[in-house]
């Protein structure tokens, strides 16, 4: 497992990964060991034990308080080696993209892209004859989300793949390990040409919104028709405590920002409630919605596809329905 | 200055942003052939970036370098219409069933073969989808890279700088060269063709589609020899027949879906006020909302 550092805290999507590999190693009978690269990396492996990796790798050096591909390229693949893992895990970030493909191109593995799912599974080659077992599943989607790929690596190690963001849930211990945690020497393992890209000036937003965490999500499409009508959306969120998304077409039309698009080029979202106004459902949206627990749909077309994944279908005006939802609601809810 | 050989990497893949009802085929696959053949996006913004290198500094050379079947010469001429100076064809039945490793190899060979100061991809095709192919010819090269480029601040005689998107924000570093980017869409669009070059370019052809082609065609390639194409094989790079295709491609496809509608009983309900209550109060009493 690689991990990714934000500051003062293990990212999301890496606890999200260390709580999958928990599961994975429970079925292997394996462990779970992390990497941390940073400059002052504190008490950060605590959150890692406290999700279920027994192991935490720490490498620390002064050259390495921002990512860059090149040293920690070269710390991945030093750690990879000397431990020989079976599975190699990273987020499908802009990190994880950058990072993994440089190191299995190194290391000689294969590497799936942009996993939604990973399983155990059993796999027979007729070719040689060959069965193999205990393969990790990567299972993702490819094509412009048209279809989903289950891919294996039967013959190299580690097996790479890097996972989207919000696919998995992150849990807990109820009690954390008392794991160990090994140091690596930096200078040892990344040179000078390691460094030869430097770091000029780097801006990073706070991300104002928060759709990934968010339970409940009012989404709109190209179907509300402008950033004014799309204040009905913000009034019904306020009164749910949702957040406010949108499809792609909504935000490339100026209706929302970007930061809030749901779906393939967006995030993916999992929310108990999830009611779209004004969406078609073309597959690159679903990608990013599909496993909401509830979908309520409201849409003038009574055959819109994402009625077919919608829990409740609202046939009508959203401009009419929207409204007639808050004041239901405030005259219902305590 | 001195000037730069440029060498940008393009695929052409089929439209997967535009998938109509005939693109699935009854059997629920994906039907290759109702899906026209494009300049993957973000390549079109690498070429872009490539191309403003070369305005600022004047006298580099722009090539293309494409790897795919026969029809993928269509690339090589679209980039002559934009204004590249070169283009080459890597194709070879041998190629065929490459995963991203094993394509890295094949196009970091073919490179290794040519000259260059910078290589510019773009950052993901839009049929594999992976992302990985940029990085891992870097890797190959062993030459650093810079992801997700937005735009070349600054070039001198040894580096350049360079925006690159981030998550929720943007980064700005200096790099020496031969550095490889990977461009992002947020980059600015490619420029459109020049019709002066379109009227020069549009019968550039390969040996390959030479053979088909008329006697006249032979004559014209005699008379003018910027309209050869050249091709590439696996005997022109002196690729490692191992790793290649199938054998030098680790991860192998055990199953594929089709992502169909999983069709659930939706409860259907219309804008009147009652229904519209009931389902509040419904959503109240399960907690989904309240
Ligand atoms: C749905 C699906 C999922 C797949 N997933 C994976 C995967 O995850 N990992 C994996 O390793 N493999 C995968 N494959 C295996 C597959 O055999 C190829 O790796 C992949 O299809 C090739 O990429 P492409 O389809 O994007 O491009 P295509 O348009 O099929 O062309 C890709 C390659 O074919 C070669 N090619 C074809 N004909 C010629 C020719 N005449 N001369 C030279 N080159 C030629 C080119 O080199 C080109 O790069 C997958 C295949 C499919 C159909
Ligand atoms: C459904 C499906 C799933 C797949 N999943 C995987 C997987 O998980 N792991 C894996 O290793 N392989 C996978 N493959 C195989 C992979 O698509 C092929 O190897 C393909 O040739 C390159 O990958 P890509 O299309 O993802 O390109 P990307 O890596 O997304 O391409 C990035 C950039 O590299 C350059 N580039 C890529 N291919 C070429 C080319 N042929 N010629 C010139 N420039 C090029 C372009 O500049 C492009 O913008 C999959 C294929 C399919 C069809």
């Amino acid at each position: 497992m690689y991990c990714e550092t934000n500051g003062n805290s293990v990212a999301e999507v890496s606890l999200e990964l260390v709580t999958k590999a928990r599961s994975l190693a429970n079925q292997l009978k394996v462990q779970v060991e992390g990497i941390l690269i940073g400059n002052d990396l504190k008490g950060l492996e605590k959150q890692l034990y406290a999700h279920g990796a027994q192991v935490v790798h720490k490498a620390e050096d002064k050259r390495l308080e921002f990512y860059q591909t090149l040293p920690h390229t070269s710390i991945v693949c030093r750690i990879m080696e000397a431990e020989q893992p079976q599975i190699g895990i990273f987020g499908a970030t802009t990190v994880g993209r950058d990072l993994a493909p440089r190191v299995a191109s190194k290391l000689k593995s294969g590497l799936t892209a942009d996993c939604t799912s990973l399983e155990i599974g059993e796999h027979y080659e007729k070719k040689t004859d060959t069965k193999y077992e205990n393969l990790l599943y990567q299972i993702r989607p490819a094509f412009g989300g048209n279809i989903v790929a289950t891919i294996i690596n039967p013959d190299t190690r580690p097996q790479l793949a890097t996972v989207r963001e919000g696919v998995m849930k992150r849990e807990e211990l109820d009690t954390p390990l008392k794991g160990k945690t090994k140091n690596w020497n930096v200078e040892e393992i990344a040179g000078k040409d390691d460094f030869v890209v430097e770091i000029i000036d780097r801006q990073v937003e706070e991300k104002k919104v928060n759709i990934k965490g968010a339970q409940i999500i009012v989404a709109g499409g190209y179907g509300v028709g402008s950033r004014e009508n799309f204040e009905h959306l913000f009034k019904l969120a306020d009164v749910l405590g949702a957040e406010v998304g949108g499809t792609r077409a909504a935000v490339d039309a100026g209706y929302i920002d970007h930061d809030r698009q749901i779906g393939q080029t967006g995030v993916t979202v999992r929310p108990k409630l999830y009611i779209a106004c004004g969406i078609s459902g073309q597959i690159q949206h679903r990608a990013g919605m599909m496993e909401s627990s509830m979908i309520i749909s409201i849409n003038t077309d009574p055959n819109a596809p994402i009625n077919s994944i919608a829990d409740y279908v609202i046939t009508g005006d959203f401009s009419e329905v929207v409204p007639k939802l808050i004041k239901y609601y405030k005259k219902n809810s305590k | 200055m001195k000037s730069l050989k440029i060498i940008v990497l393009a695929k052409q893949v089929p439209d997967t942003r535009n998938v109509g009802k005939d693109a699935m085929k009854a059997d629920g696959t994906v039907n290759r052939a109702a899906l026209e053949a494009i300049f993957n996006p973000e390549d079109l913004n690498a070429l872009e970036q490539a191309l403003s290198i070369k305005d600022m500094v004047p006298g580099s050379e722009v090539s293309l370098l494409t790897m795919g079947p026969g029809r993928a010469a269509e690339i090589i001429r679209e980039g002559f219409y934009r204004g590249a100076d070169d283009g080459v064809l890597l194709t070879d039945r041998k190629f065929a069933g490459s995963d991203t490793l094993a394509t890295s190899y094949a196009i970091a060979t073919a490179i290794g073969k040519m000259e260059y100061d910078i290589v510019v991809a773009g950052r993901q095709a839009i049929d594999g989808d992976t992302a990985q192919v940029g990085p891992q010819v870097a890797e190959k090269l062993n030459i650093p890279q810079v992801t997700y480029v937005e735009n070349i601040e600054k070039i001198d005689a040894k580096s350049m700088t360079i925006r690159r998107r981030l998550d929720n924000g943007f980064e700005i570093v200096k790099t020496p060269f031969p550095v490889l980017l990977t461009v992002h869409s947020s980059a600015p669009d490619c420029r459109p063709r020049i019709a002066k070059n379109v009227m020069k370019y549009k019968h550039a052809r390969t040996l390959t589609e030479l053979q088909d082609a008329s006697e006249d065609y032979t004559r014209m390639f005699q008379d003018r020899p910027y309209l050869k194409i050249r091709e590439m094989g696996v005997d022109d790079i002196g690729a490692d027949n191992e790793a290649l295709g199938l054998s030098g491609s680790p991860t192998k496809v055990k199953k594929i879906e089709n992502v169909v509608f999983k069709a659930k009983e939706a409860k259907v309900i219309s804008a009147d006020d009652k229904e519209i209550e009931d389902l509040i109060v419904e959503l109240i009493e399960n907690h989904t909302i309240g």
